[in-house]
């Protein structure tokens, strides 16, 4: 069986996000770039899979340069393999363009399932799975909080508000993992020292079929206008419990009208 | 005036038509006139509350299989109303099902797509509250029809009556919807509180609960404001609740009306979930607490003596 799992560098899910003031795009040098912690439970599912079925796992990655250290980590997760797609022309993409890269970086490689973690922790769209299998024409199965292999079928429970669908398709397949499906393992020196040898192919758009015009910044279908960062929140009223904490909470839902 | 799509979200068990809904109908008719899409059964019933809310016309696609697949057939439908009716925008929930609804849409239709709008302007200037609420972005969609998805208690639903009526339009499920197929639906008990993320009242426990019988406290506080209640992950990660109820960046984003956070320090991990909520209330027994930083009422104290009084005094009040 042939895995692909789509991973994103990210700033640190605890470091403070900035936009950049002369193109309005994300930050990416200020903050630590880690592997986006949601997709750890897509690569340790991949991983599963994998052992339970035989197979194999290619991570695939968009970002610049530096989102190597992120392909890495997934290979030293014990993925086999690594499809990084880099280039300048890149920066400032929207998920249209996002999409379209990873679905030519994907096409035609004969992979079962291709899966991802349900949001990145930066842009928190959750729509780059729907869009890559849109554009595969192949079946989505997607917020899995269980993914289950048999034969050629694929099952997943998609959890929905009111709890969850079973759904089923034929592979291939589009995935998508939410938090909490598994354990995602930590890598061992053994993998963090094998990663070091294991292929990784870098790709530029044109390498990829696609026009360098119909991605980065200038090609996006959305544009930012101005940003702003939130005004600070005028100071509440604090104070210190003598007894009479909840009461003074309660009138003051009273006032705000709550009650 | 050009028409706008409305996806009208509504209860897979009961038919209930969402509060967003009514939400998106009201942010609708600043762009046009707000037209209503109705996927499944029910629609019959929910004619007079859309019509009270603007939507003169409901588009109902039911039949032909069109619930049996995830997502996909929404998206086949709602494409060929673009083709059909040129609509201004597109405003769909930012749900699950209506992110990726939008998303496949954007790619199908070639149009720009805009997630998680907090307020859209009659230019189409779409607001969003991006990083965990320190960041307000305002961007436009500049290719196709815009696309926009909309977090729940963005704005008021406001009413505009009118006369709804309903009109069949005839579904034709796409092949590749047909590649996946939901095979069966599980309704977990929800203990009869509002879904967290459509709540107007949110009331959450984090660390400072203790343990799992802590969270009977945050739960009759909850229930005394029929609020939902919610969970830091320092408590989700605990296994003291369910992981569904996490707020905050790797979890469920709310912006209800009230968010009352109980024994919450308030990483950026849990702001980043509820930090555009209206009003907030603290109570936290240590005084340094970064949530208190959003809080417009604080109680530096034990929670198990503040909350339980707290609730006994809206019970008081509500008779």
């Amino acid at each position: 069986m042939k895995i692909a799992v789509c991973v994103k560098q990210v700033p640190d899910t605890w470091a403070e996000k900035t936009l950049r003031p002369e193109d309005s795009t994300l930050d990416r040098e200020a903050p630590d770039g880690v592997l986006n912690e949601l997709d750890e439970y897509a690569v340790e599912e991949a991983l599963q899979i994998a052992e339970a079925h035989g197979g194999e796992v290619t991570v695939v990655s968009m970002g610049p340069a530096r989102a190597a250290e992120t392909v890495r980590k997934a290979l030293s997760m014990g993925a086999d393999a690594g499809i990084h797609v880099q280039d300048d022309a890149l920066h400032g993409s929207d998920a249209i363009a996002t999409s379209a890269v990873l679905a030519a970086a994907l096409e035609g490689k004969g992979f079962d399932l291709i899966i991802f973690g349900s949001e990145s922790t930066d842009a928190r769209m959750s729509v780059i799975p729907a869009m890559v299998a849109e554009r595969l024409g192949i079946a989505q199965l997607t917020f899995a909080q269980r993914v289950s292999v048999s034969g050629s079928d694929v099952t997943i429970e998609r959890v929905t508000d009111y709890g969850f669908d079973t759904i089923t398709a034929s592979m291939p397949a589009v995935v998508s993992v939410v938090e909490k499906i598994n354990e995602p393992r930590y890598p061992s020196f053994k993998g963090i020292m094998a990663a070091k040898k294991k292929p990784v192919e870098t790709l530029g758009v044109s390498e990829l079929g696609l026009d360098v015009a119909a991605v980065g910044q200038a090609a996006a279908w959305s544009a930012v206008e101005d940003f702003a960062a939130r005004p600070p929140k005028p100071a509440g009223t604090i104070v210190a419990d003598e007894g009479e904490g909840g009461a003074r909470i309660a009138s003051y839902l009273t006032e705000q009208k709550f009650i | 005036m050009a028409p706008v799509l409305v996806l009208a979200e509504h209860d897979a068990a009961n038919g209930a038509v969402k509060k967003v809904t009514l939400e998106l109908l009201t942010l609708a008719r600043r762009l046009g006139e707000p037209v209503a899409v109705w996927f499944g059964a029910g629609s019959g019933d929910a004619l007079e509350l859309l019509g009270q809310y603007g939507a003169s016309t409901v588009y109902v696609a039911d039949g032909s299989g069109v619930t049996d697949h995830p997502v996909v057939p929404m998206v086949d439908v709602l494409a060929a109303l673009v083709a059909d009716v040129s609509p201004a925008a597109v405003l769909v929930p930012s749900s699950a099902d209506g992110k990726e609804v939008a998303g496949r849409l954007a790619v199908r239709t070639g149009s720009g797509v805009i997630t998680d709008a907090v307020d859209i302007d009659a230019s189409g200037v779409a607001t969003q509250s991006v990083f965990g609420g320190s960041t307000v972005v305002h961007s436009k969609v500049t290719s196709g029809t815009p696309i926009y998805t909309v977090r729940s208690n963005s704005v008021a639903p406001e009413a505009a009556p009118t006369t709804c009526t309903a009109q069949p339009v005839s579904v034709e499920v796409s092949d590749v919807a047909k590649k996946a197929t939901v095979t069966d639906r599980t309704v977990a008990s929800k203990g009869g509180r509002p879904e967290l993320t459509e709540a107007a009242v949110v009331v959450s426990g984090g660390r400072g609960v203790g343990g799992p019988e802590g969270f009977s406290v945050i739960e009759k506080l909850a229930d005394s404001l029929g609020a939902a209640v919610g969970a830091s992950r320092a408590a989700t990660d605990a296994g003291w609740y369910p992981h569904q109820y996490q707020v905050g960046q790797t979890g469920k984003t709310v912006s209800p009306q009230l968010y009352i956070a109980n024994g919450i320090s308030g990483a950026i991990q849990h702001r980043a979930g509820m930090q555009t909520s209206k009003v907030v209330v603290v109570v936290n027994k240590d005084a340094e607490a970064p949530i208190f930083e959003l809080a417009d009422f604080g109680v530096v104290g034990d929670l198990f003596e503040v909350v339980p009084q707290l609730t006994d005094e809206i019970e008081k009040r509500a008779n």
